[in-house]
């Protein structure tokens, strides 16, 4: 579903940023991404969600050669991907449900599938309910939640997540876990950046090891 | 839930089952038509959200707005003064008239015997006796100097004969040659011909034009750049919104939409207030305006913004609004995508 042939990425101001990075991530596979701050973790999801392109080396996203995707073919592809971030990016002038709609209105779906949709997302993250409050009246982790609802709701094939449990108290973290377990039992390829050693360890998963910008554990 | 018999159960399963089937086939065969009113919903969304900041930041736009209704307000002030004056041109040119000063020593009766024999002259339509009595009475009520003339002993108005020559005799030359021609009797002093009035009039009208189509270019371009300006600042103060887009998937286009409509707004609203502007204006102007065509015994009417000029103006401002933002967002587009690449190829 995703794969890195020996990907390479180097920026003017800081050198190599990945180097040589090679791996493949089969359909319906969890895998957690890991590495100390600074080791890549975010430019190989920045490579994998297409905002940049490797220097060298080419990212396969579902068969697409992602370098040689058209720029007008973007947006097609990051329908593809659930993505959480780990500061949220959430819009703060919209509602709760505004936020978790936002992929769907962008695809193009009716009103009534949009409804049905957010309402089922917003369910599964325990947010029922908040529908109609702005993010800033949330917790973190309740903001974190409307992170994960939004990328969910699309129902993507793929879902990346950077620093999912960040904000969420371990009983929360194991809560949403298990929301990606059962993604990951219906077909869809999860891929988790995370410090939280407690909580990979805890999980049997593979685990894709960065350090200085090269995979050391795979 | 209890039926009082089977046949009401019965009629309402089937009921139900017509319902679904009713459903499925919406879901199936209503693909098409949801995406469309999907997309229709965007775009009322994107229009109406648009319209919402604008309201929302309503000391920005109020500033915004006012600048350019001022400047619109000037390009369809330009253009109503041209059309007044068009329309004046040709309230004058219906009557280009020669007019014959006599001299003071001819008698009112001799005057007569020079309108009959000029009155039997090819080029002459009609002669018209102006008695001195007669120019005293219009100068007392057209000039405001009425008291001044009551103060002299003797009517110092000449007798004037006022000569319409035939409707096909419109080249300059053959009226100047009429005009030569009363220049050699005796009894006529000065001959004014009112064409040359005329002539002088467009010739400054059409300098006034020139200069008013430049002034409406130059303040059409201003109009631009306002209009890009804002959407500029306003993309930038959105621009984590517009990262978040982009994020979840959002082609350009679904991004530039709203930016088009605030655009749209914009142009749209300030037009209204330019109408106001130029209406109030010319409605204060009006009256002076009749007085003193009526002061030359003209009956000018002012001509106002019609329905089209004023359709015209606010299709226009509104163009104008769309093509401005797209203009500066396409290019803002680009340009962030190119940044965005700064990556050494190895």
């Amino acid at each position: 579903m995703i794969n890195f042939d020996s990907v390479t990425m180097r920026y003017p101001e800081t050198g190599d940023v990945l180097r040589n990075v090679s791996f493949h991530l089969q359909k319906g596979e969890i895998t957690f991404l890991t590495g100390h701050s600074g080791a890549g973790k975010s430019t190989l999801l920045r490579l994998i969600t297409a905002m940049e392109r490797s220097s060298r080396g080419r990212v396969i996203l579902d068969g697409q050669d992602l370098g040689l995707a058209k720029e007008h073919q973007l947006p097609f592809i990051r329908r593809k991907m659930g993505v959480i971030y780990q500061d949220y990016k959430l819009l703060y002038d919209r509602t709760v449900f505004d936020n978790v709609a936002l992929p769907l209105v962008i695809a193009g779906y009716g009103h009534y599938e949009v409804t049905r949709r957010v309402r089922a997302a917003l369910d599964k993250v325990n947010l029922t309910g908040k529908e109609k409050k702005y993010p800033l009246a949330l917790s973190g982790g309740e903001q974190q939640r409307v992170g994960i609802a939004r990328a969910v709701v699309n129902k993507p094939p793929i879902i990346i997540a950077d620093e999912p449990t960040g904000n969420l108290d371990p009983e929360l973290s194991a809560e949403i876990m298990l929301l990606f377990e059962q993604f990951q039992q219906v077909g869809v390829t999860v891929l988790i950046a995370s410090h939280d050693i407690s909580l990979i360890t805890q999980l049997n998963h593979r685990v894709l090891k960065l350090d200085h910008g090269q995979l050391v554990a795979s | 839930m209890k039926y009082r018999n089977k046949n009401q159960a019965r009629n309402n399963v089937q009921d139900i089952s017509a319902k679904q089937a009713n459903r499925q086939t919406k879901v199936a065969g209503g693909d098409f038509v949801d995406k469309l009113h999907a997309y229709r919903d965007q775009h009322a969304h994107a229009l109406f959200s648009s319209l919402g900041r604008i309201v929302a930041a309503p000391f920005n736009s109020i500033m915004t707005i006012s600048v350019l209704a001022i400047a619109i307000s000037f390009v369809s002030g330009f253009y109503i003064l041209e059309v007044n004056i068009q329309q004046l041109a040709v309230h004058i040119e219906a009557n280009n008239q020669i007019s014959l000063f006599l001299r003071d020593d001819v008698s009112e009766a001799h005057a007569n015997k020079l309108a009959e024999s000029i009155r039997k002259n090819s080029n002459v339509q009609n002669v018209k006796l102006i008695t001195k009595e007669e120019a005293a009475t219009e100068f007392q009520t057209y000039s405001g100097f009425g008291s001044a003339i009551n103060e002299l002993e003797k009517n110092p108005l000449p007798i004037v004969l006022q000569v319409l020559p035939k409707k096909n005799l419109d080249d300059m030359h053959e009226l100047e040659a009429l005009q030569k021609e009363f220049q050699q009797s005796p009894e006529v002093d000065v001959v004014q011909i009112d064409l040359q009035w005329i002539e002088r009039l467009q010739s400054i009208t059409n300098v006034v034009k020139l200069f008013a189509n430049m002034l409406s270019i130059l303040l059409g371009a201003a109009v631009l750049v306002i209009i890009g300006n804002t959407v500029r600042l306003e993309l930038h103060n959105r621009r984590e919104e517009v990262v978040i887009l982009k994020l979840v998937g959002a082609t350009n286009s679904f991004i530039q939409r709203p930016f088009l409509y605030a655009g749209f707004w914009i142009g749209f609203i300030s037009s209204i207030f330019a109408w106001f502007i130029v209406t109030v204006l010319m409605l204060i102007l009006r009256y002076s305006v009749e007085k003193l065509s009526s002061l030359y015994g003209g009956s000018f009417h002012m001509l106002f913004l019609s329905l089209t000029d004023t359709l015209t103006l606010i299709v226009v401002s509104s163009l104008l609004g769309v093509f401005a933002s797209w203009t500066v967002i396409s290019y803002q587009m680009h340009t962030t995508r190119l940044k965005k690449q700064k990556i050494l190829k190895v």
